[in-house]
């Protein structure tokens, strides 16, 4: 690669960002990852700790001024990752750091990872991948078309709106003059279109993009448009319009000619502000955030005065309150609802799929919400190319939409731990994903850009690499009887349960951690189980062979695993990449993995044998956090000469007696 | 004084129930000498039996003739009573009044309690320090158990039995308490059976602002100490509260007369300080109307979790003193009644694998908290609704089961105990059936809290399902991004907990359906091996 100047640099040090922990290592720079490998004499008791930095995943690369151990060189990932190195000379760090501002800002798409990266499939198999999900298929489970909704073919060459899919659908008694003329008085030509239909009350989830009323303008095939989605419903007169922004951004708009729906113009609707805040301030609020978390010593006045004035909370709430209110419109009073914000690609695309989520339990399944993704954001032109940062672009376009969305979907799985069929490591996963332009899905800013690119035919699917690995994703404790039972949530937001995700915003800081996981034992054990039946079916037809009568026996089994992973009960899952999801379900797939570090003590905890007593992560006197409370060291000397001697920087440190 | 005349009103009828996320009940309303009982006498209803001691505070209403009493108790629970007639209303508030707030030992609930459970263990004799001592005995002789505190007369805060140096009479201890506040002298807390360290407590030493000093201490404390070996002073405090402690006869440990030993203050807060942040917790919590911002920062500004992060830190401090560096620890505040238990028993919990069974954590509070003189009396007479002026109340104990409760969630398989262990001592600190917390010479007449807890069934609701034995010390992160808000406690009643109860009900059927299906693994194998040994050629190649 004629961007890398210097391959392989010696003697580089580690620091913990939260510690004053180090360790060395070697730091190699190769065409798509930057890898740290611990050099092994570091650790005798352990394996050799690697990271492996995706160029993708990098935000942005630091070089501060040099001091006495070396050139300091701190990279952010959008991952949440933060590492900061210690370069011995100035050189090779510069070396370094030149090299990566140019990888990491790769200026044509054909530089991105996903078309150099293969995983080993034929063409067959990559695409079958693709075939995986069928958004045709997701309407007619919706029950779509039919008597009141239609596919149009208006959009087939992406002439009436290049954002939008070739696959539209749009109320029967809406022609394609009035579909031209409201695309026309529509921002970016977002026009009105279905995009959840509740078969229970006939009751439809439209979005669009902002009207062009300015202060007075009017479009009779728009106010057609939304008197025909009002007609597709006979359970309700009147269809509700929700503008997510607040109102003062709306009528900003005014001034430029955009704006929102006049409730005069436009006969039977109800129009209401939500008022989630736009781009920018999401932006801002998460770099505050993300500041104020990465404060060593934090103290907890700070910490939590931080996280009231970053906002994010305050935001997250915001996007809950309106999905809830969509849902409850829909479910409860069986009235269709157009969601829109200004150019309706990101608080429409967050509010209609978290209240499709709301809604359906088949969103809540680990395929389903693939197919939401796939739906909402992926094909309504949500700009993943340009919210993320893909290539080298505008900064101020890039925000954290999508994040805000997962997180969403975190904070309701907390409040309904059995509604889900994945867990928190999924949502960990697909954001690691949507970062990491390895897979084709989110490339691109829209379908009509992902079909130039020929990404199917390019490309991998990341939906496929998940599905394939959908054992690592489970959750326990989810209960397909409960959604049946609860099929709409309805879920509390007061604000105190609203938490802080730190397996989001800290996955990579081990030291933030709980050391034992509930999750991660309830997997092994189910893995436990699956193995335990088949032993016990193979042990009952030994005994039968040798004509004797069981002692026990395994047919009623007393409490039948609920899904699928009995299929799968022989293989071990592979081993998914990050801290959070790294920790493996069983010590035996501990190996294989490819990327990643942090092995060492949690490879130890899961021991089957039961006579065996187990070794618990984070404890065994010398390992693992002995270094972490190292902060302590020296301080201890100086403290009592201070004045008041805040011995305990002790985030984590460790008192040591040197007088 | 008879209970009957603080009743006015024994009974009313047609009184509705209103709880937080559960049907109003409407019947009939009795009062007692210690309950307040609201029965809608269908089988099929739960009654309400509310302690009048579990009362903090009550608040009256009247639209017309109908009357309300909104309930709040110490557990944090609020609930409404609709009462019909503004006479009864009236007549059955100032009763719960009276009797919510008696203060005569001898008349409270545990004096008239009695079991309606069979009682199989004494709880009173179940953690005698006999037998702690007797575990001490079998690591280490450098230790004996003194009754220089028999009668109560060298130490009122302290047990009869202390475990102190062998190589320290009675008489020197008698000269160091008279050293040390509340005559509360060091006595051995914690033995580090790994590598023979040790932890001891004890109150501030009386130097005053003349630098008293006291060789017996001195000599007591160094005798802890292996030859060469220095220790650490973990004192709560912060350097300029001790100092202005000597102006009214504390102080701390100098350097000149303490060489071996390395004083390290902490801030820990007490009294006061801890009540009011209590008190601003609880009212956010229960404020519905907050939107984020301001949720987050009351919150912030009752300090309840600063104060659990500090308690946590220094804890951890202890613990790292004691099993990285090696060396011995005392610890003590002023009185060496509040910040010192919570440090000693909290590094206990972090230390010694033991403290985390449902046992042994009954034997650490039993040790550390009832033994060694925490005056729950007194920090728990009132709870968070409390309108009259705290004197001496502080939620102490509540932050140290706090603090367990955080380490419970960084190690949620480590403990023997649920959480619902923790939120039962919480209750029964506050009010309670059982003593734990009255005088220890009376206890002869009331049943012991461990009694109750420590039967089958009992034992079964409060255990862990998750628990595997873990032999080892565990570090707990105390960064604020780790530490949680106790929502067991303090959201307990605002919020529906179904959905939570549900998944944690199948999470114990999952352990429980893994077990069988070993045990049935496990028979098999049994089986089948003595097939093969009573039949040699049934072995397969």
């Amino acid at each position: 690669m004629e961007h890398i100047r210097t391959p392989k640099v010696e003697q580089v040090r580690l620091l913990d960002r939260f510690s004053n922990k180090s360790t060395n290592g070697t730091l190699y720079l190769t065409a798509t990852h930057l890898i740290f490998v611990e050099s092994s004499s570091n650790n005798l008791t352990s394996a050799a700790q690697e990271i492996w930095i995706l160029h993708h995943h990098i935000a942005s690369v630091e070089k501060l001024s040099l001091t006495t151990t070396g050139c300091p060189l701190v990279i952010q990932c959008r991952n949440f990752r933060v590492v900061h190195f210690v370069v011995q000379r100035e050189r090779d760090c510069h070396d370094i750091y030149s090299s990566l501002l140019r990888l990491l800002r790769p200026v044509s798409y054909e530089e991105l990872y996903a078309f150099s990266y293969n995983p080993k499939q034929n063409d067959q198999q990559r695409e079958e991948g693709w075939q995986l999900i069928d958004l045709g298929a997701e309407f007619e489970r919706m029950g779509v078309p039919c008597d009141q909704w239609q596919l149009t073919d208006v959009n087939r060459d992406y002439k009436v709106c290049e954002t939008y899919p070739r696959d539209l659908y749009v109320p029967i008694t809406a022609s394609k003059p009035i579909i031209v003329g409201s695309s026309k008085f529509r921002s970016k030509g977002r026009f009105p279109v279905l995009t959840y239909f509740y078969q229970e009350k006939k009751a439809a989830v439209c979005r669009c993009s902002q009207p062009l009323s300015g202060f007075s303008a009017r479009c009779l095939e728009d106010e057609s448009m939304l008197q025909a989605i009002s007609k597709a419903n006979h359970n309700s007169r009147f269809v509700y319009v929700m503008d997510t922004r607040p109102k003062l951004n709306a009528l900003a708009n005014r001034a430029a000619g955009k704006g929102y729906e006049n409730e005069d113009n436009y006969s039977n609707i109800r129009f209401q502000f939500v008022g989630i805040e736009n781009i920018h301030v999401m932006r801002t609020s998460l770099q505050k955030l993300l500041e104020v978390i990465g404060t060593r010593s934090l103290s907890m006045g700070d910490y939590l005065e931080g996280l009231e004035s970053s906002g994010w909370l305050r935001h997250i709430k915001a996007i809950v309150d309106a999905a809830i209110f969509l849902a409850k419109a829909v479910t409860v009073e069986g009235a269709s609802v157009l969601v829109h914000c200004s150019d309706g690609w990101d608080r429409t695309a967050q509010v209609c799929s978290l209240g499709a989520l709301l809604m359906d339990p088949y969103y809540r399944t680990i395929k389903g919400f693939m197919v939401l993704i796939e739906k909402d954001w992926i094909s309504f032109g949500h700009k993943f190319a340009d919210r993320c940062d893909q290539l080298d672009g505008d900064p101020k376009e890039v925000s954290p939409i999508f994040t805000q969305f997962l997180e969403c979907v975190w904070q309701l799985s907390e409040q309904f731990p059995q509604a889900f069929e994945f867990s928190e490591w999924f949502l960990l996963q697909i954001h690691e994903h949507v970062h990491s332009c390895q897979y084709g899905n989110f490339l691109g800013n829209n379908q009509r850009q992902r079909e130039e690119l020929q990404l199917r035919e390019r490309t991998h699917s990341l939906w496929a690499y998940l599905l394939s690995e959908k054992q690592n994703y489970l959750n326990p404790f989810y209960s397909p009887a409960y959604c049946e039972a609860h099929p709409v949530l309805e879920p509390s937001t007061l604000p105190y349960h609203f938490k802080f995700w730190r397996n989001m915003y800290h996955q990579f800081d081990r030291s933030m951690h709980p050391r034992q996981s509930i999750l991660k034992t309830i997997l092994t054990l189910r893995e436990n189980s699956h193995k335990a039946e088949s032993t016990l079916q193979a042990l009952e037809n030994r005994l039968h062979q040798l004509g004797v009568t069981p002692l026990t026996t395994s047919d009623p089994p007393a409490h039948p695993p609920t899904r699928d992973q009995r299929t799968n009960s022989n293989s071990l899952p592979p081993r998914p990449d990050s801290l959070i999801l790294g920790a493996p379900v069983n010590h035996k797939d501990v190996q294989g993995q490819d990327d990643e570090d942090e092995q060492d003590e949690v490879g130890e905890e899961a021991v089957e044998s039961t006579d065996m007593e187990r070794t618990v992560e984070g404890s065994s006197g010398t390992e693992s956090r002995k270094q972490s409370y190292g902060e302590l060291e020296g301080t201890y000397n100086n403290e009592l000469a201070k004045e008041e001697p805040a011995v305990v920087s002790l985030e984590f440190g460790v008192a040591r007696m040197t007088c | 004084m008879e209970f009957a005349e603080l009743i006015k009103t024994p009974r009313v009828d047609g009184v509705v129930l209103h709880r937080p996320f559960l049907p109003t009940v409407e019947g009939t309303l009795c009062l007692t000498g210690h309950h307040l009982i609201l029965s809608s006498r269908q089988d099929n209803t739960e009654e309400l039996w509310l302690l009048h001691s579990n009362i903090d505070s009550i608040e009256k209403r009247f639209v017309g003739s109908l009357g309300s009493i909104i309930v709040k108790c110490k557990d944090l629970r609020v609930i409404q009573l609709d009462i019909p007639g503004m006479e009864e209303c009236l007549n059955i508030a100032s009763s719960i009044e009276a009797l919510s707030t008696l203060d005569s030992v001898s008349l409270m609930y545990p004096f008239f309690y009695r079991p309606m459970f069979e009682v199989i263990e004494d709880g009173w004799n179940s953690f005698l320090p006999e037998d702690a001592f007797k575990d001490l005995e079998s690591m280490t002789d450098e230790w004996r158990l003194s009754e220089v505190n028999k009668d109560f007369s060298v130490c009122p805060s302290y047990p009869p039995l202390v475990a102190v140096p062998k190589d320290i009479d009675d008489e020197t201890l008698r000269k160091v308490a008279t050293f040390r506040h509340g005559g509360r002298f060091p006595v051995l807390s914690y033995y580090h059976k790994k590598n023979g360290m040790v932890m001891m407590r004890a109150g501030q030493p009386l130097t005053g602002t003349n630098g008293r000093r006291c060789k017996e201490d001195e000599k007591l404390i160094n005798a802890t100490l292996r030859p060469g070996k220095r220790g650490y002073i973990i004192d709560t405090r912060t350097i300029n509260v001790a100092q202005q402690a000597k102006a009214r006869g504390g102080g701390i440990e100098s350097e000149a007369n303490y060489p071996q030993w390395r004083r390290i203050h902490k801030a820990i807060e007490r009294s006061n300080v801890l009540q009011e942040s209590l008190i601003k917790l609880v009212e956010a919590c229960n404020d519905q109307s907050h939107n984020m911002d301001r949720w987050l920062s009351k919150l912030e500004a009752s300090n309840w979790q600063t104060h659990v992060k500090e308690i946590l830190t220094t804890a951890c401090l202890a613990a790292q003193c004691i099993d990285r560096e090696g060396a011995s620890v005392l610890v003590h505040g002023t009185e060496g009644t509040d910040t010192t238990l919570q440090v000693t028993s909290l590094a206990q919990i972090i230390l010694d694998p033991s403290c985390r069974t449902i046992r042994g954590f009954q034997g650490l509070v039993e040790r550390e908290w009832l033994q060694a003189g925490h005056p729950f009396q007194q920090r728990c007479a009132q709870s968070a609704y409390s309108n009259s002026k705290p004197r001496q109340e502080a939620p102490v104990f509540l932050l140290f089961l706090d603090c367990v409760w955080q380490i419970l969630r960084q190690f949620p398989c480590s403990f023997e105990f649920s959480e619902s262990y923790l939120v039962l001592l919480f209750e029964h600190a506050y009010a309670s059936q059982f003593v734990c917390r009255l005088f220890l010479r009376q206890l002869h007449k009331t049943v012991s809290l461990w009694s109750w807890v420590n039967r089958h069934q009992e034992i079964e609701r409060l255990t862990n399902p998750l628990f595997e034995a873990n032999s080892l010390v565990i570090w707990p992160s105390v960064a604020p991004q780790s530490l949680l808000l106790w929502e067991g406690v303090f959201l307990r009643w605002n919020r529906s907990s179904k959905c939570l109860d549900e998944a944690y009900e199948e999470m114990v059927h999952i352990i429980e359906y893994n077990k069988e299906l070993q045990n049935k693994v496990n028979s098999l194998r049994r089986q089948l091996a003595q097939l093969e040994t009573e039949d040699p050629l049934l072995q397969t190649p």
